[in-house]
């Protein structure tokens, strides 16, 4: 079948199902995503679970178990390629555009499940109180999108370098900052019984979606300098 | 070599007239005289930073190895000029604000330059391959350069910013409105970037010189 008689949407599917397909069979990344932010949240409520502590706080601690597993996790999805060298099969049999979006939605979902299971034990094994869940639940997506969509470029930079492990967080935190400003920020805000709800976060929400917009565009023109090959 | 006479006077000069004349915004004392110095550093800074991402777009357009080395040259200076402008504006800070690191919006906006080009060399240290480094380090630069907006226009809305950027511009307070003090800054303003281009000039000149000793090398 000639390569643009499907859709991109299309395309983009067939790599997503192909990753998660792959994923599923060693769980390598689900593993170490899991493991890590479940280690990381048992630390945090061992140490300040009993204490009743600023929602400032609970807010910051939240999203650093976050980030750091999302570090440990996300850039697997083009580490694999490389390591497995499959990522030469994928540049011949798809389009670059499809790939970006493919491997972005890979990423999603594993930040989706990295959420359902901390963000829940979070707020039961620490004392924080969430005071509006519909907010915290609009923020926690548009914070994971947002993650996902400014980590899946620097994870296909960082797979071609030659060092990949530590490489992957420094490159990521500067970019991430705004993101995590806002994420935090709004965070507090659902925690705190003073939040004033969605009208009272609506600029760091703005912020949020702005940035997912922003990043995930850059992405998509940029992506196909890093993955075509020279 | 005229105008290298010229910005070495021109240096000199502002050092001494930053100290003899009184300082520019009085009720905050000597200490409002390093506006002559911070400014300019943080105005080269930026300056750098932009002529680094034109040579990374270029890169990335004409594929010529010599905008990378423009990249990495204005990077490496602007890192060194931000860096200057972070010690400056801490000591300032420490003056008239109490402490030498407070978060205002201005230093995190500054923290994150500083940590974007750090990593930006983190990742060329960490590529061998010379068109791949280049390639993909300028991919980098860019995307990294695309979130500035956000944090010099909307975190410090959404912060509050005791950084005196405002008052210089428009209060009748600011330093600006005497002349001397106007005068002190704009030569510096122009000193300083002088400065910049000419290192600048001389980076790039080592850069192709080296080249092309390794290309006789080879033959």
């Amino acid at each position: 079948m000639p390569k643009s008689s499907i859709g991109l949407m299309a395309k983009a599917l067939a790599v997503w199902r192909k990753d998660i397909r792959c994923e599923f069979r060693t769980r390598y990344a689900v593993n170490a995503i899991m493991l890590f932010g479940v280690t990381t949240l048992v630390v945090v409520s061992f140490a300040v679970g009993q204490k009743n502590l600023l929602p400032e706080v609970y807010s910051a601690l939240f999203w650093i178990i976050i980030f750091f597993s999302a570090m440990s996790g996300l850039a697997h999805i083009f580490v694999r390629e490389e390591e497995s060298k499959t990522a030469t099969v994928l540049r011949l049999t798809s389009d670059t555009t499809p790939i970006y979006l493919g491997k972005l939605g890979y990423n999603v979902v594993l930040l989706a499940l990295l959420q359902i299971v901390i963000a829940p034990l979070f707020l039961l094994l620490t004392d924080a109180t969430l005071y509006d869940p519909a907010l915290f639940i609009v923020i926690v997506i548009l914070g994971s999108i947002g993650l996902a969509g400014a980590t899946t470029l620097i994870a296909a930079i960082i797979s071609r370098a030659s060092v990949k492990g530590a490489l992957f967080a420094v490159l990521s935190f500067p970019i991430l900052l705004p993101l995590l400003i806002g994420v935090i920020n709004a965070t507090t805000k659902a925690l705190s019984a003073s939040g004033g709800g969605f009208s009272g976060s609506s600029s760091e929400l703005q912020l949020l979606v702005s940035y997912a917009v922003v990043m995930i565009t850059a992405s998509l023109l940029l992506f196909e300098f890093v993955w075509e090959e020279e | 070599m005229v105008w290298k006479i010229f910005l070495f006077l021109l240096m000199a000069g502002v050092i001494i007239a930053a100290f003899i004349f009184p300082a520019p915004q009085q009720q905050i004392g000597d200490a409002s005289r390093i506006f002559y110095f911070h400014v300019p550093q943080a105005w080269v800074g930026v300056v750098a930073f932009v002529v680094s991402l034109i040579a990374s777009i270029r890169y990335l357009r004409k594929g010529k190895i010599i905008d990378d080395d423009r990249a990495r040259v204005a990077a490496g200076l602007g890192l060194l000029f931000t860096i200057l402008a972070t010690v400056s504006g801490s000591i300032y800070a420490k003056a008239t604000w109490g402490a030498y690191w407070n978060w205002d919006p201005r230093q995190t906006s500054i923290l994150m330059l500083l940590l974007i080009y750090g990593a930006y060399f983190a990742l060329r240290s960490a590529i061998e391959v010379e068109t791949k480094r280049a390639r993909l380090s300028a991919v980098y630069a860019i995307f990294a350069f695309i979130t500035v907006p956000f944090l010099v226009f909307i975190i410090p809305r959404m912060m509050l910013s005791l950084h005196p950027s405002d008052t210089v511009i428009s209060s009748s307070g600011s330093p600006l409105g005497t002349s001397y003090a106007a005068a002190i800054f704009f030569s510096s303003l122009i000193a300083f970037t002088g400065l910049f281009f000419w290192i600048n000039n001389l980076a790039l000149r080592i850069c192709i010189v080296e080249r092309r000793m390794l290309e006789e090398s080879d033959q």
